[in-house]
Parts: structure tokens; C-alpha cells; sequence
């Protein structure tokens, strides 16, 4: 039965692949019930009425053996319920958003591919298992970012996502290997992990695992990729930012954190990383004008969170923020997509304007979901975001202040977006001709708000789902930072926004995204380039004329050299006869 | 005077020799250098009757017979495109024979 998890949407990518391409309704039909289905299946697991199945050997040799098969313990059942319940709900609005566009058979079909990839990733027992899930999400994320391909922007924001994952995998295959070769084992067996407890090769082995998540948690420095993916339709950036791809990597930490804390030094850079990637997308989330780009840096800031509370060895505290940060970070994304949907795609904050009057039910939702992200109090991010700066606080006092930073810029960028959107007078044509989004789009938005308001409480039991401890000590500093930070970005927020019509203050260093774009333009470009005119240069003048031109040169020189000897005179060749043989004599019998 | 020895014959022969290859060597007529051949040739003939008489072998002499049949032969043919060239050519100066050189 379980096996209809992995089953059910690869049947329907691939139905949809070979006969519905071109038959949207039947495309969509296969595939919703398809995401129906894997809902329903996680839920029955979740529920304990649906047991995993055995493993399948899949390669057996000595020295390795890699099974395909299913772990289902608390951590794969809630990172399930997450990731199928919202898919689906994104499949439901995918119906609307996606209602006019002719490619959406295609649409469909590469959704399904990209679910099942992903809940690949979520049951993996081993790594090689993992690791090939891995690459198909980076597979399917292409596709649907680059679903637009007729867009150049599109085709080339598809292929940076692709390349700069491409990097990420490439570590974590290394990784994949070192582990291997260390343990003798390719399982997530943490028995076999301590094999490498000691060893030097432990942090090496933690850090390239890590590097799958830089990748594809879109941490710095590869997270280039994450905005430019706002490329692809709207439902897809909810996909990708709330169920499928960049929690995937924040999963994967949780899931191998057996190997990293073998190793505290690995855990520092891991929350290092997490913690400058949290601020620096802050800070650059506050200068964005493209809602969907904002949302995408707020994305990144949270999942820098989730990366530093994994540092901080609280996995509990990551897939928490993880699970409720899934449910308003689709919301978000599908509450912008309405807006977008009813615009005609029109992505600027100033070119909007006025929109809550028209979409009541879109503001409504998408302020709940904003209101979450911010982390005010009573709804669930604010809950996630509190355990932890716990965690943090706790373990790496510097980072705390670090996230509670962040978490006063999220406040700021999120009231910033919300104000200018929504409110004030419609500053262009199309905002004032703005009309609800319809219905089919509008109730996933309506269930997914309910979940940002509930899913940080305790009757929820996400915590204890995970199996967390009531922590005894909880230092009040906490609490009051945040809520101070919270309390200033708002109000810095409504006052920088309240009534502005146009951006007041500009910082090109962070509307620029902190030039990562130019510096890689810059330095790896140019380096790239460097190499290539240097290999170039050896294989046109040293091995071309060198070798192969000056091998031919010296073969026709000879050649050249001993025709002037044929130079067709008798007796010339007569003397030269007789030379030879005489010297012949000489030699046979010289001596 | 002492005898006629080996060591005569062979010397003669020898003379015979060089004077043939210096006039093919030399010579510019392809009919003198022809003929300079033929007195190569016969150098050689002159050792093999010399070996043959002071060894008591009949062998050397059956020999000489061969290279005299053989040489026979290429005179033919030799002289026969010789007259052909001339015809052609008008010419039978070695030099001027040089429709095979590149």
C-alpha cells in the first residue's frame, strides 16, 4: 500500500507524458487524483493503519548494498502529511491559475514528477536512493521553471537553477561517497556512523552532505538560483518554495544529522552558513519591488533559520519552522499568485496598489500568511520561529542576535509588501480593474490560512509529533527579543509604507541582491573564460601546430630533403650505386 | 718472370671493373656507358674463370656461361630501346633522359 506513494503520481507523470499532453482535462484529472491519493496514503500512514513495506535489494554486491525501500518514522510522516497535503492543494489551484494557459497538459504532468521525486527523497532509506530522488527533483524543477521555455528568461533561469544545484550535487555525492567509503555502508544507519566518529574524514564527510543542501536550500553561496526560479509559473515558486525542492534540503540535514553531529565543527559552519544566509536574504528582501521576489528572499532568510537550527543541533526546531513555514510560505506564494492572476501578471509592488479592496478573501489569506512569516504572536510562525531562536540562544549566542535581526527585517519587508500592494489607491489601469480570483484558487488559499493560524499550537502536535521535550530551561531574553524585534519592523514597516506611492529609500547595494550576481559574472565568468582561451591556446599551438602539424612538417621535410637526391641524373645515381656498394664491401669485410 | 698467379688474374679484373664503372660514372653517351657495362660485366667473368682454373672447380665456368647468356639478352634489349629512345629523342646523351624525374 505504501508503495502508492512513489506509484501513484510516477503513474501519472508518465500517462501524462505519453498520452495527455495535449488533453489538459484528462491531464489534470490524472494528476490530481494521482495527488489525491498520495494525500490520502500519507495520511493512512500517519494514522499507523498503513505499514511500511519491505525493502526491495536493489544492487547487492559486496561492500554494497542499496535497497529500495520505505522509512516511515515521525520525521518522514510529518515531512509526508506536509509535502502531499499542501501538493494537493497546490494541484487544486494549479486548476485555476493554470486554467488558460495551452501547455497545462505538460503543466501537470511535470507536477506529478516533481511530487514524486520529492516524497522519493522523503522515504529514501539510503543515500544512493536519496541521491537519485535528489537529481529528479533537480530534474523536474528544470522543467516547470523553464516551463515558460519560449521566454529566454525563463529558459536561462532554468538553467542556472539547474547548474547551481549541479554544484550543490556534486559535493553531496562526494560526500555520499566519503560516507561509503568511511562506514562501509551506504544506509542511514547511524550504528554504522560511528564508524567515522573520530576519524578525521568526519567533518570532510559532513560538510560535502552539506554541500547538497547549499544547493538545494538555495544557502549562500548558491543560492543565485532561488529568484531567478521565479521565473516559473506561480504555483510551481509555491511548490518549490513551501513542499518540494528547498525543503528538501533542510530535510536531508535532519534526516543524515547523525553523520554531521559526529563532528562540532561542521555544525558551526552549517549554522553559520544558515545564520549570514537568514540576514543577508533579509536585507535584500527589503529593497525588492517584485512581490514574488520578495517572497522568494523571505524564503531563503527562513530556510537560513531552519540550516541554523540545524547547526545548533535542533532538529526539531527546523523541521517545526520547516512544517509551518510550508503551509504560509504557500499561501503566500498562491495569495501573490492570485493577485498576479488577476493583474495580468503584473509583478511590481508600485504598479499595484488598492488590491485588498478588490480581492477581500486574496488580502484576507495573504495577510494571515504574511502576519506568520513576520512572527506575530498567535500564529504558527511565530511559534516555529520561537523555538528557535530558543535553540539558537541556547547553543550559539551570536547567531541568536543574528536571527533576531532577521526576524525584525522580516517584519519590516513583509509589512513593506503588504502595504504597498494592498492598500493605499490603485496606481495603474489594471489595479483598478482588479476582480477576485475564483473560487477553485480561492479555497486551497482559505485552508492553507487556517493551517498558518493553527499549526504552531501545541493541540496541533507538530512538536510532539517529532517527539520533543518540554525544555525546562527557557530564558525569557528570548521571548523579548523577538517580540521587540517583531514590534519594530512593523512599526518601522507601517511608517516607511504607510501612504508611499514610490520607494523612499534606495540601497543599491541590496536592491543589486549584494552584487552575487556580477561578482559570479565577474569572477567565475571571467576565470571560466580564462581556462578556456588558455586550453584553447595549447590545443591550437601546441598540440595543432606543434604536434600534429609540425609531426607532419618534419615527415615532409625528410621527404623534400631526399628528393633532391632523385634528380633524375643517370650517372648521379650510378656513382651513388657504387658508392653504396662499395661501402657495403668495406663494411662485410673492412675488418 | 714467374708464373701467371691468381693474384694477376684478379687485379686484371679488378682494373677491368673499375675502368667499366668509371665509364659509367663518367660517360655522358648512354651507348658508351652501354658498353662500359659490358666490361663490368666481363670483369666479373674473368675472376670466375680465374677462380674456376686455380680451384679445379667446373662450377665458376657453368657460371660464366649464364652471365654471358644473360648479358647477351639485356644487350638486346638494352640496345633496342636505346634505338628507340634515339628515335624519339634524337639524343643519346644521359642527361637529357629525364622524363622520370619529378
Amino acid at each position: 500500500m505504501a508503495w502508492l506513494l512513489l506509484l501513484a503520481p510516477l503513474v501519472s507523470a508518465f500517462l501524462v507524458w505519453v498520452a495527455f499532453r495535449r488533453h489538459p482535462r484528462a491531464s489534470q484529472a490524472v494528476s490530481i487524483t494521482a495527488s489525491l491519493i498520495t494525500f490520502l496514503t500519507a495520511i493512512g500512514i500517519a494514522l499507523g493503519k498503513i505499514e511500511a513495506p519491505a525493502s526491495l535489494a536493489w544492487i547487492d554486491l559486496p561492500g554494497l548494498r542499496v535497497e529500495i525501500g520505505m522509512t516511515l518514522d515521525s520525521l518522514a510522516r510529518l515531512m509526508l502529511l506536509m509535502v502531499t497535503g499542501v501538493a494537493f492543494l497546490i494541484h487544486v489551484y494549479s486548476l485555476g491559475y493554470m486554467a488558460e494557459d495551452p501547455g497545462r497538459g505538460r503543466f501537470f504532468g511535470e507536477l506529478s514528477l516533481f511530487l514524486a521525486s520529492m516524497i522519493g527523497i522523503i522515504v529514501s532509506t539510503n543515500f544512493i536512493m536519496m541521491y537519485i530522488f535528489w537529481e529528479l527533483v533537480g530534474v523536474s524543477s528544470y522543467l516547470l521553471i523553464g516551463f515558460w521555455f519560449e521566454k529566454n528568461s525563463a529558459a536561462d533561469a532554468a538553467r542556472k537553477a539547474f547548474l547551481a544545484n549541479r554544484v550543490g550535487d556534486f559535493g553531496f555525492l562526494l560526500g555520499i561517497l566519503t560516507f561509503w567509503a568511511t562506514c562501509g555502508t551506504v544506509a542511514f544507519d547511524p550504528a554504522a556512523a560511528r564508524g567515522l566518529a573520530g576519524n578525521s574524514l568526519a567533518p570532510i564527510a559532513a560538510l560535502l552532505l552539506f554541500c547538497g543542501c547549499i544547493g538545494k536550500s538555495a544557502q549562500i553561496p548558491l543560492h543565485v538560483w532561488l529568484p531567478d526560479a521565479m521565473e516559473g509559473p506561480t504555483p510551481v515558486s509555491a511548490l518549490i518554495h513551501a513542499a518540494t525542492m528547498v525543503a528538501a534540503g533542510v530535510y536531508m540535514l535532519c534526516r543524515i544529522f547523525f553523520v554531521l553531529e559526529l563532528s562540532p565543527e561542521a555544525l558551526s559552519v552549517i549554522a553559520w552558513t544558515g545564520g549570514i544566509t537568514a540576514l543577508v536574504a533579509a536585507l535584500i528582501a527589503t529593497q525588492q519591488n517584485d512581490i514574488k521576489r520578495v517572497l522568494a528572499y523571505s524564503t531563503m532568510s527562513q530556510l537560513g533559520y531552519m540550516v541554523l537550527a540545524v547547526g545548533c543541533a535542533g532538529t526539531t526546531a527546523a523541521m517545526f519552522h520547516l512544517t509551518t513555514h510550508g503551509f504560509f510560505k504557500a499561501l503566500l506564494f498562491m495569495g501573490a499568485g492570485s493577485v498576479l492572476h488577476a493583474l495580468h501578471h503584473e509583478q511590481d509592488i508600485w504598479r499595484m496598489g488598492g488590491v485588498g479592496r478588490k480581492m477581500p478573501l486574496t488580502f484576507a489569506t495573504f495577510g494571515i500568511g504574511a502576519a506568520a512569516l513576520a512572527g506575530i504572536p498567535g500564529l504558527s510562525g511565530f511559534f516555529s520561529k520561537e523555538d528557535i531562536l530558543q535553540t539558537a540562544a541556547q547553543s550559539k549566542p551570536a547567531l541568536f542576535w543574528i536571527a533576531a535581526l532577521t526576524a525584525a527585517l522580516t517584519a519590516f519587508y513583509m509589512t513593506r509588501i503588504t502595504l504597498v500592494a494592498f492598500l493605499g489607491k490603485p496606481r495603474t489601469e489594471v489595479a483598478t480593474h482588479a476582480k477576485e480570483s475564483p473560487l477553485v484558487m480561492g479555497i486551497p488559499l482559505i485552508i492553507l490560512a487556517g493551517l498558518a493560524i493553527v499549526a504552531g499550537y501545541p493541540f496541533f502536535g507538530i512538536l510532539h509529533y517529532l517527539g520533543a521535550q518540554e525544555s525546562a530551561e527557557k530564558s525569557l531574553l528570548v521571548p523579548a527579543a523577538s517580540l521587540t524585534a517583531v514590534i519594530l519592523g512593523l512599526t518601522a514597516g507601517a511608517v516607511g509604507y504607510g501612504r508611499a506611492t514610490r520607494e523612499r529609500i534606495v540601497i543599491p547595494l541590496l536592491e543589486r541582491k549584494f552584487y552575487f550576481d556580477e561578482i559570479y559574472d565577474w569572477t567565475i565568468l571571467k576565470l571560466q573564460e580564462e581556462a578556456a582561451r588558455l586550453l584553447a591556446w595549447i590545443d591550437q599551438w601546441i598540440i595543432g601546430f606543434f604536434l600534429v602539424r609540425g609531426g607532419a612538417f618534419l615527415v615532409s621535410l625528410g621527404g623534400e630533403m631526399l628528393r633532391l637526391l632523385q634528380a633524375g641524373n643517370l650517372r648521379e645515381y650510378a656513382f651513388f650505386f657504387a658508392l653504396g656498394a662499395g661501402g657495403i664491401l668495406l663494411l662485410l669485410f673492412g675488418h | 718472370m714467374g708464373t701467371v698467379t691468381l693474384g694477376h688474374y684478379l687485379v686484371l679484373s679488378g682494373l677491368l671493373f673499375a675502368i667499366g664503372l668509371a665509364g659509367v660514372i663518367i660517360r655522358r653517351d648512354l651507348l658508351i656507358m652501354y658498353m662500359c657495362l659490358e666490361i663490368m660485366l666481363n670483369a666479373a667473368n674473368l675472376s670466375l674463370v680465374a677462380f674456376s682454373r686455380f680451384s679445379q672447380q667446373i662450377r665458376g665456368q657453368v657460371l660464366v656461361f649464364f652471365v654471358i647468356t644473360v648479358a647477351a639478352v639485356e644487350v638486346a634489349v638494352g640496345l633496342a630501346l636505346l634505338v628507340s629512345l634515339y628515335r624519339m629523342k634524337r639524343t643519346t646523351k644521359a642527361e637529357e633522359i629525364t622524363a622520370l624525374k619529378f
